[in-house]
């Protein structure tokens, strides 16, 4: 199946999913399905990376398949299991003079496999999009298991067989360079940088989200959450935070961009800098404004 | 014709030092292909997704691609067949265009009203822009009288001619607009001369590359954006290290009790976690002016390390050696540090000139506490002593009693052993690494700590 049909179209049905894409995105998110290889999103945190693969998902009503990476996670927990306990009950509860033939034939059936998200993905037959997410998260053996995946879309289960992907699922991998991704990886994969958004794309981000919220108001906070973000803060302000910053000033009433909005916005600074040492440069840079 | 222009792009990448796999360059044209050869932008990023996989490879990309698939061609005067293609030659229209001569007080002082204009006005688009900067170099940019074979256009005769600088227009759209200048004369440059002269001499290399000492001012901004995530990943992997649990002794009692689950049948074994090893981390680094920028940078690495781990001290010397570890308190504002740096290195000086052995002497006898059984010690220098003593006994001393040690030389290595460098000798004592860039100081962390 195709997933877009151009990066044009691709940014139409993106925007109406609720994703304004840009140039890169657009272009990116179209060749992914086009070429059919895994796209790998790297940014800061905070910028839309797995929202992207989310809306794909909700374009098309593809099934979304997420696999959370972490420290430790192992084969076990990525591609499939096999259910040991059941098995160990299936082996007591057999009858005495069942041969071993049999009863291996039995436990190693569809019945007492788990299947992980990869295998998961790799055996829909419906549209999916597989989403493994911050994959910078985990070791450098899962990252091998990836490549292989990746690359065939097949996964062999030695005793059930190679089961290979009817329909190639769309892939999208997040990091926030928090570890350098092998070269192995980067190459079979198309490269998408996010990066917070420019200051007229965060303002209709936030106007599509926020809709009642007042122009001048948002202006003015993607201005300072813009100036926020240049300060080389420990955590800077992700695109939901400026969004929920809006929504907040918008539930206190200061929707307009009143006398009070200024100081109304120093209270609720809580909603985009988390940090204490944060909280204190952010004051100051808000108040020298 | 396609092809060779596309291969030509990727040869030009390679050369400035983004590597590109063969499939990826198949990747490109399958992507490209799949493309409207008409929009610009679409192919742009098509190519950006398939060829790169590093953002701090983005700027060389950018340049080059606008070299090999330039936004328009010819030499008009004015933007206003911008994007459409073939451009009427300009020489032959010089006097029927906007009349007057190309060049000339009057005109100069109308596109200095429009660029003030357009600059301040927020509602003004990036192709308005974009127009205004073509017609400056078109009309201000040419060189004439130069030899056949010369360029004859410069950025730096239109900015000068022009002056925008004067403008009373913010810093960002004026910075935006001297861009666009700059990629116009080098457009025009590569027209005449090809591609591949101009990609030669005028891309920098991608910002890992750039050697710490001839670093520009917005690509030492760059670098320290880029140092932050080093600190993090270095410190992810030692904490990994800690963390595999896998290796510790055998848990019995927590065996024993999974292992209920499943009828006493131990499936699966747990482990003691492992003993934490705990690494210290002392840093001596060389603050004289040979070495400021080199210096300013490993410091901020430890800045960064700092807010990763406890046990990190940090030294500066000139020729006398002083603590600086408090200035590197996690969270600090860090151009605040910079300036407290330049301050601690007035009192890390007595003469005045770089001087390792009494440093290093002074270390041993105020400091030899720093240094343990569990410390790692860096050096960050260049190893020029000015032919004074090299100070070898307290190095070697210093060596003996920590775990491990390295010294990090922000010199190339063909540099080392020239003039009043020891680099051997000290190399003898202390494994040495060249040390110039990002990459280089990316893999030393990778490897060695």
């Amino acid at each position: 199946m195709t997933w877009f049909a151009s990066p044009d179209d691709a940014a139409v049905r993106l925007g109406e999913a609720g994703y304004l894409a840009d140039d890169a995105t657009a272009t990116s998110a179209f060749l992914s399905g086009e070429l059919g290889k895994p796209l790998l999103v790297e940014g800061p945190a905070g910028v839309g990376k797995t929202e992207l693969a989310k809306v794909v998902a909700r374009a098309h009503g593809a099934e979304l398949v997420r696999l959370q990476c972490y420290e430790g996670l192992d084969e076990a927990r990525a591609l499939y299991e096999w259910n040991y306990k059941k098995q160990l009950l299936r082996i007591q509860a057999g009858a005495e003079d069942e041969g071993w033939a049999a009863t291996q034939d039995d436990i190693f059936s569809e019945e007492f496999l788990l299947t992980r998200p990869l295998l998961t993905a790799i055996r829909r037959t419906g549209p999916t999009v597989l989403l493994v997410d911050e994959v910078d998260k985990t070791d450098v053996e899962v990252e091998g298991l990836l490549l292989e995946v990746l690359s065939d879309f097949a996964v062999t289960v030695p005793e059930l067989g190679t089961i290979t992907a009817t329909r190639r699922p769309y892939v999208v991998l997040t990091s926030n360079a928090s570890r350098d991704l092998s070269e192995a990886v980067r190459r079979r994969c198309l490269f998408l940088h996010l990066d917070h958004p420019t200051p007229e794309r965060e303002r209709e981000i936030v106007l599509s989200h926020v809709p009642d919220a007042e122009e001048g108001l948002v202006r003015r906070v993607v201005e300072v959450v813009g100036r926020l973000r240049s300060l080389e803060l420990r955590k800077a302000p992700s695109i939901a935070e400026t969004v929920d910053w809006v929504r907040t000033l918008v539930a206190l009433q200061s929707g307009s961009l009143g006398d009070g909005a200024d100081a109304a916005m120093e209270r609720t600074l809580g909603v985009v800098v988390k940090h204490g040492s944060d909280l204190e440069a952010a004051a100051k840079e808000l108040a020298r404004a | 014709m396609m092809l060779d222009r596309h291969l030509g792009f990727v040869g030009a990448l390679r050369a400035a030092g983004v590597p590109v796999a063969v499939s990826e360059d198949l990747d490109a044209l399958a992507a490209v292909r799949s493309l409207d050869w008409e929009r610009r932008a679409s192919v742009r990023e098509a190519y950006a997704a398939t060829l790169l996989k590093r953002t701090a490879h983005r700027a060389a990309f950018d340049a080059l691609f606008d070299l090999w698939f330039p936004p328009r061609v010819g030499t008009s005067r004015t933007g206003s067949g911008a994007g459409s293609g073939a451009e009427a030659d300009a020489d032959s229209a010089e006097t029927a265009e906007n009349g007057g001569a190309p060049d000339s007080g009057e005109q100069r002082e109308d596109l200095r009203r429009r660029l003030a204009e357009a600059l301040t006005d927020p509602t003004t688009t990036d192709a308005q822009v974009e127009a205004l900067a073509v017609e400056a170099v078109g009309r201000f940019g040419r060189l004439s009288g130069r030899p056949a074979g010369a360029s004859t256009w410069s950025a730096y005769t239109t900015l000068r001619r022009l002056a925008p600088g004067d403008l009373d227009v913010p810093d960002d759209a004026l910075a935006d607009f001297e861009a666009r200048v700059q990629r116009e004369a080098l457009r025009r440059i590569a027209e005449q001369k090809g591609a591949e002269h101009v990609g030669r001499t005028a891309v920098r290399p991608a910002t890992d590359r750039v050697a710490f000492t001839s670093a520009s001012a917005a690509e030492l901004t760059e670098m320290r954006r880029a140092v932050a995530p080093l600190a993090r990943r270095l410190a992810a992997r030692l904490a990994r290290d800690h963390r595999t649990g896998r290796r510790g002794p055998l848990d019995v009692r927590r065996t024993v009790r999974s292992s209920l689950a499943t009828g006493g049948v131990p499936l699966t074994t747990h482990h003691r976690p492992r003993r934490p090893r705990r690494t210290d981390l002392v840093v001596l680094c060389d603050v004289s002016g040979s070495v400021a920028h080199f210096a300013r940078f490993t410091l901020m690495l430890v800045v960064a390390l700092r807010e990763q781990f406890n046990g990190v001290r940090a030294f500066a010397f000139v020729d006398d050696v002083v603590e600086v570890t408090d200035l590197l308190r996690p969270g600090a504002d860090v151009a605040e540090v910079l300036a407290d740096l330049v301050d601690a290195r007035g009192r890390a000086v007595r003469l005045g000139r770089t001087d390792y052995g009494r440093s290093l002497n002074s270390f041993v006898e105020r400091h030899a506490d720093a240094v343990g059984p569990r410390t790692t010690v860096l050096v960050l220098g260049d190893a020029r002593s000015n032919y004074s003593d090299p100070g070898l006994v307290p190095l070697r001393r210093m060596v003996e009693h920590a775990r491990q040690a390295w010294w990090l030389n922000p010199e190339p290595r063909r540099q080392w052993d020239t003039g009043d460098s020891d680099a051997g000798r000290y190399a003898g004592v202390v494994p040495m690494a060249e040390c110039r860039d990002l990459d280089q100081l990316a893999r030393f962390v990778r490897e060695h700590l």
